[in-house]
């Protein structure tokens, strides 16, 4: 029998003796820091399972639960997970350095793909960073558009983790539910934006259109509809004993290793841990916003799968209070360096014209600097780093995803359970590979 | 913490705010901190109640040698940059450190927070920044036999061929 050398590379989990200590600790699931003078004890780190009895499989990159691309590598005894590896770089595109070549004006259209679930998010963190060094003041109008635009896409957002989450632990139906209310989501995206997904809606210095005629109705509309479809969820999963029986006390972690793994968003709240950016450190007008931080308490699967749930209501009950705040005015700056005059003002305007022509082939300059822009997004803390040199291309754009971090948790929810809760664990972290591999 | 670490953090802040004004953003708080300086003073920020990092990346300030930096820091090539938050305190620092193209070494904060376990190798990856004493540093989003580090401003862009790995032939 012929044996083919396969290619083993450094980024998959290897063999107990071929990895090192810390690195075994990492996939066992130890986050917490040992206090100092405490070395590690190499027999404590050993699994208690002999190598000989274990067997390391990869779970992906192609497994349906995986949502798209991420491949976890597992050590099991039998049907225990003992250690576990997330590898991912599947879906890895370079976008961060195609943002280094794309104009500010073009920017919005590659970020609005990172996380192609919270794409209005993406665009926002974006637009805020170019506003900030640009030191543009964005018309209240536009802030309040984005605003009822992120709202609206939290909820979609969510609606899709209720979809995969529940066919992941085996509620099929769950799936049908969650994408038809999605829908009704996306269709006024649609007519806002033109597009139901990857929408360049936000931009720098506004937004590109302002809402339609009897966008408040439609809202509306949204608001009446998604609450008693909630309430059909609760009926079909909350106290439903298998989905209960499928995720609680699954893939627990604690606030003190959430936050030592930087996990944001429902992962870190789920744990008990109050902190939600718009609340605690809000940007935009959040702050005349009345809202409740929805937190769990054991951080297991279901609590998890709860704040999100909540955490709709909550949208909803501030995509209503939006509606009625959102005021008059101009959608986007009237700034001609930032926005593009309108287009009918290009054939009688020789300026707007030049505007127009000088916006497109070159751009507007940023002055030189950097900047850190945070905002709440459905999986947690979405950062964008921004270093201008002065030119009319971002010098270095670097995307905080939350997916990217949180899946960091993985070997500490995984570890102990069986290689069934791991498909429950993956899906309750939520984990947007297009976010994570960017 | 010895009080050591205290003062050179206050230090660093008191170097900072003097002459950044110009390029300084409102509301962001940049600490400048020297290789050897940088493992104290992240530790430091922790037991001062920093108990989140949220970030960490890494910049190549090749072709944008003339940036603004505070007296006394050297720019160098590659700078890497920590964000930190703090949840008590409502407070958000970014830690810039310069790191030379001649030894772009750094050391790792995966014993204080291994949640930058990631994001290091994100920044190994794509920017060649070299961590010590980091448990697993591989390449992360890239192929693992990738050769050359895609963010820096010395790779160019759609000129390097695809690479493609031969599979081995089944029979």
């Amino acid at each position: 029998m012929t044996v083919h050398e396969t290619f083993e590379g450094g980024q998959e989990m290897k063999g107990r003796d071929d990895t090192g200590l810390k690195e075994l600790a990492r996939e066992k699931g130890a986050v917490l820091r040992l206090p100092e003078g405490v070395t590690v004890d190499p027999a404590d780190v050993d699994v208690e399972v002999g190598e000989d009895e274990t067997m390391i499989i990869n779970m992906g990159p192609q497994h349906p639960s995986t949502h798209g691309v991420l491949r976890v590598m597992l050590e099991l005894d039998g049907e225990t997970v003992l250690r576990s590896k997330p590898v991912i770089g599947y879906l890895h595109t370079g976008m961060e350095k195609n943002q280094e070549e794309l104009m500010y004006i073009q920017g919005s259209t590659n970020v609005t793909r990172m996380d192609y679930l919270s794409p209005i998010f993406n665009e926002t963190v974006f637009s805020v960073a170019v506003e900030t060094l640009l030191d543009v003041q964005v018309p209240d109008r536009a802030t309040w558009i984005r605003m009822l635009m992120m709202e609206l896409n939290r909820v979609a957002s969510h609606l899709l983790f209720m979809a995969t989450n529940g066919m992941d632990v085996g509620a099929i139906s769950m799936m049908l539910y969650g994408w038809r209310e999605r829908e009704i989501i996306l269709s006024f995206f649609e007519k806002v934006t033109g597009l139901r997904m990857n929408h360049n809606y936000v931009r720098p210095g506004g937004v590109a259109a302002d809402l339609p005629e009897g966008w408040q109705d439609d809202v509306l509309d949204i608001c009446d509809a998604i609450p008693p479809r909630l309430a059909e969820y609760d009926d079909l999963l909350t106290g439903q004993p298998i989905f209960r029986e499928r995720t609680e006390q699954v893939g627990v972690i604690t606030a003190d290793q959430a936050l030592a793994l930087g996990a944001t968003g429902p992962i870190l709240r789920a744990a008990g841990v109050p902190w939600d950016l718009r609340k605690d450190m809000p940007y935009m007008f959040y702050d005349q916003l009345e809202f409740d931080v929805v937190v769990g308490t054991y951080g297991d699967a279901f609590d998890r799968y709860a704040v999100r749930l909540n955490e709709m209501r909550e949208s909803i009950n501030m995509i209503r209070q939006i509606v009625d705040l959102v005021p008059a005015g101009d959608y986007r700056v009237q700034d001609k360096k930032v926005t593009p005059p309108p287009r009918a003002r290009i054939d009688e305007s020789m300026e707007a014209l030049i505007h127009h022509f000088k916006l497109f082939t070159e751009g507007f300059k940023v002055p030189t600097g950097e900047v850190y822009v945070a905002i709440e997004q459905p999986r947690g803390e979405l950062g964008a780093y921004l270093v201008s040199d002065g030119s009319a291309k971002p010098y270095r754009f670097h995307m905080r995803d939350p997916s990217f971090v949180n899946l960091q948790c993985l070997p500490v929810m995984l570890r102990g359970g069986f290689v069934a809760d791991a498909v429950a664990v993956i899906s309750s972290i939520d984990p947007i590979m297009g976010g994570v591999d960017r | 913490m010895s009080d050591s670490t205290v003062e050179q953090t206050e230090t660093e802040t008191a170097a900072e705010t003097e002459p950044e004004t110009a390029a300084a953003t409102p509301g962001q708080h940049v600490l400048h901190a020297t290789r050897e300086s940088y493992l104290d003073v992240v530790k430091g920020l922790q037991d001062e109640g920093y108990d989140m990092l949220v970030d960490l990346c890494a910049v190549d300030y090749l072709s944008h040698p003339g940036r603004v930096l505070p007296n006394g820091v050297e720019p160098e090539r590659f700078e890497v940059v920590v964000n930190l938050l703090s949840r008590p305190l409502r407070k958000r620092v970014r830690v810039r450190v310069q790191v030379p193209d001649a030894d772009p070494t750094l050391p790792s904060l995966f014993d204080l927070w291994p949640g930058t376990e990631a994001m290091e190798r994100e920044a190994f990856d794509l920017m060649g920044i070299v961590f010590t004493d980091h448990p697993d540093l591989t390449r992360i989003l890239m192929p693992e036999d990738w050769e050359g580090h895609p963010l820096r401003k010395d790779y160019g862009v759609g000129r390097v061929p695809v690479q493609f790995k031969a599979a081995p032939s089944t029979r």
